[in-house]
């Protein structure tokens, strides 16, 4: 059984006071999520993270499709016993304290008091607040009001734990500390999935990742087999040749001098580079580094919003562009 | 069921740690105590007057808090978003609305109570400074039991009042659930006048709308025995209860109401 998985999910939202139209916030997402894996659920500003959050967190109700989480239709009470969730920017009840607040959460579970209060403390601890824990809310910056939000999120040692941007608003490390905890979240078994703009986190979490652009989902799979991220081409660095005989190399894409004699260039995937290097050596030059060069997650946004462009009207043809309806 | 009672201690908690309700609440018991002044100044020799008074504070104050919390509570909730990670927890939409409600009443009840407790100790305090030859002459005694009838059933239009802002804080802004409720309230306190309406105005139209409003709208006016009990008349037990059963319908449908509006809703 997945923990997650969902099916031609969408979501359409009705824009304009005067006359509506509807506006694609998700369409026709289908994903499923393996049990004690790390997912990243990633896209720019806009994509529809938070819109599918919502839809499994059934804070709204899709237009069509369908979501499921650990078997059950989302919703479910007693499945949401078993998970965990982090709001986009969350607030919570300002008037309570840090500590409170986790010990209502409790409540709600159904534990005792006695461990409600042990459960509040241990989570208060894993995310780093302090005595501050005795503060009301309203006090709190947004930073420590994430780190509230990822405690209250796993007070029941969730199954499934779901976190929308989880480092917004984090210091470096505030961050490092997170990408921590997810960690262990995984080594305890748990699915973990997360929505990110900053792809960073991503490639330093998941075994694999989806890609929302446009509420459309462009690609999905592991990290590294993802097509859009393939090597496609080569970076090596030598030293110790000279600029004529550089210049006689063929098939070289572009030459950067960075040093005295030390050169980059950029060579194309195929013919392998390994005959070029042997060449290059016997001519007395020296291999100072030889790398991949892969289309980075922003390339990828940058040309799947290009490419996506901005229809996500449905009917009306001035319901084209999003900042009209906005 | 014990799901919305957590909800409901939780609403307690919060309102008993919100500012605007203790200043409502203290300035009530200001007031009620000031009707002593008033007593004074009015020749004095009639406790009537303090009682009504008293009595009309509590329910004007009461209405305030009610309106108050019952429009804000549901509405900040979604409007701060705190709503996202509570409804994630294990419990259904209806539990956390029947708590809150559970909890404003809750909340109603202990200010209710404490405005009470103010009003009688006042009527006592009022009762030793007239002289026996003038308590002689009330129609009924100071601390008069028959009172609790008049609170209770002020209670009752309270929490009514409640179920009806919180109906319409639902779907609707704080402004708007306001204007609606006080709206209701004001309709159906004249209620009995709705009902004369089609033989004051000509336009059979508007008349059938009056009848249509004065079906639909509970009639608040019931509630009011102030007169009654301050003036020593007779009011029955069998009254307050039935006029208590016919609030508690109308909470009963406004909540299932309230509850199905919020199970269907998309927090945005
Ligand atoms: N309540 C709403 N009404 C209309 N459009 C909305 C609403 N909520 C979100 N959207 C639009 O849906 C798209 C997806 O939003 P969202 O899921 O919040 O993106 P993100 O990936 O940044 O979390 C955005 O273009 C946003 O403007
Ligand atoms: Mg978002």
């Amino acid at each position: 059984m997945d923990a997650i998985r969902t099916e031609a999910l969408t979501k359409h939202y009705s824009v304009g006071f005067w006359r509506p139209r509807p506006y694609r916030a998700l369409e026709g997402l289908t994903l499923s999520v393996g049990q004690g894996e790390v997912f990243g659920f990633l896209g720019p500003n806009g994509a529809g993270k938070t819109t599918t959050l919502k839809l499994l967190m059934q804070l709204i109700y899709p237009t069509s499709g369908h979501a499921e989480i650990l078997g059950r239709p989302v919703g479910d009470v007693a499945v949401k016993r078993r998970i965990g969730f982090l709001p986009e920017n969350p607030y919570f009840y300002d008037h309570l304290t840090a500590e409170e607040l986790l010990e209502y959460v409790g409540a709600l579970f159904g534990y005792s008091a006695r461990e409600c209060r042990a459960r509040a403390t241990a989570r208060l601890d894993e995310v780093g607040i302090g005595a501050e824990r005795r503060l009301q809310l309203r006090k709190f910056s947004k930073g420590m009001l994430q780190r509230v939000g990822i405690a209250q999120a796993l007070i029941n040692e969730p199954e499934v734990v779901f976190f929308d941007e989880p480092m917004s608003g984090l210091d470096p490390l505030g961050r490092r500390e997170i990408r921590h905890l997810i960690l262990r979240l995984r080594d305890r078994g748990a699915t973990v999935f997360f929505s990110s703009h900053v792809l960073s986190d991503a490639e330093a979490l998941c075994s694999q990742v989806a890609i929302v652009v446009g509420g459309r989902l462009v690609s999905s799979g592991h990290l590294t087999d993802l097509l859009a991220l393939r090597v496609r081409g080569w970076e090596l660095v030598m030293a110790g040749l000279s600029r004529e005989a550089i210049e006689r190399i063929p098939g070289v894409l572009r030459v950067t001098q960075v040093g005295v004699d030390r050169y980059v260039l950029e060579l194309p995937l195929t013919p392998p580079p390994e005959q070029l290097l042997a060449t290059c050596v016997a001519h007395g030059a020296s291999l100072v580094s030889l790398n991949p060069i892969r289309d980075t997650l922003e390339d990828l946004f940058v040309r799947q919003v290009a490419a996506a462009g901005t229809d996500r009207g449905l009917s009306t043809p001035d319901a084209r562009s999003p900042e009209s309806t906005r | 069921m014990r799901t919305i009672a957590r909800v409901a201690v939780s609403v307690f908690r919060e309102s008993v740690r919100n500012k605007v309700l203790y200043s409502l609440v203290c300035f009530a018991v200001l007031l009620i105590s000031t009707a002593y002044l008033i007593g004074q100044l009015t020749a004095g020799q009639d406790i009537k007057i303090i009682k009504d008074l008293g009595l009309a504070a509590i329910s004007i104050f009461g209405l305030l808090i009610a309106v108050f919390l019952g429009i804000t509570l549901v509405w900040k909730e979604i409007e701060q978003r705190s709503i996202y990670s509570m409804l994630a927890k294990p419990l259904s939409r209806s539990e956390f609305v029947l708590g809150k409600y559970a909890g404003l009443a809750l909340t109603l009840v202990v200010n209710v109570g404490l405005m009470g407790l103010a009003y009688y100790a006042m009527l006592a305090y009022m009762a030793t400074t007239f002289p026996p030859e003038a308590r002689a002459a009330w129609p009924a005694p100071a601390v008069d039991p028959a009172l609790m009838k008049a609170l209770g059933l002020i209670l009752v239009e309270l929490l009514l009042v409640t179920a009806v802002a919180l109906f319409f804080s639902t779907f609707s802004s704080p402004f708007l659930s306001a204007v609606l409720t006080l709206a209701i309230w004001v309709i159906g306190t004249f209620d009995a006048d709705l009902r004369n309406f089609e033989s004051v105005v000509a336009s059979p139209s508007a008349a059938a709308l009056a009848r249509g409003l004065y079906y639909l709208i509970p009639n608040f006016g019931a509630f009011d025995v102030k007169l009654q009990v301050v003036h020593g008349l007779p009011v029955s037990w069998d009254y307050v209860v039935t006029t208590a059963a016919y609030g508690a319908v109308y909470v009963v449908l406004l909540l299932t109401g309230a509850v199905a509006i919020f199970s269907r809703r998309d927090f945005k």
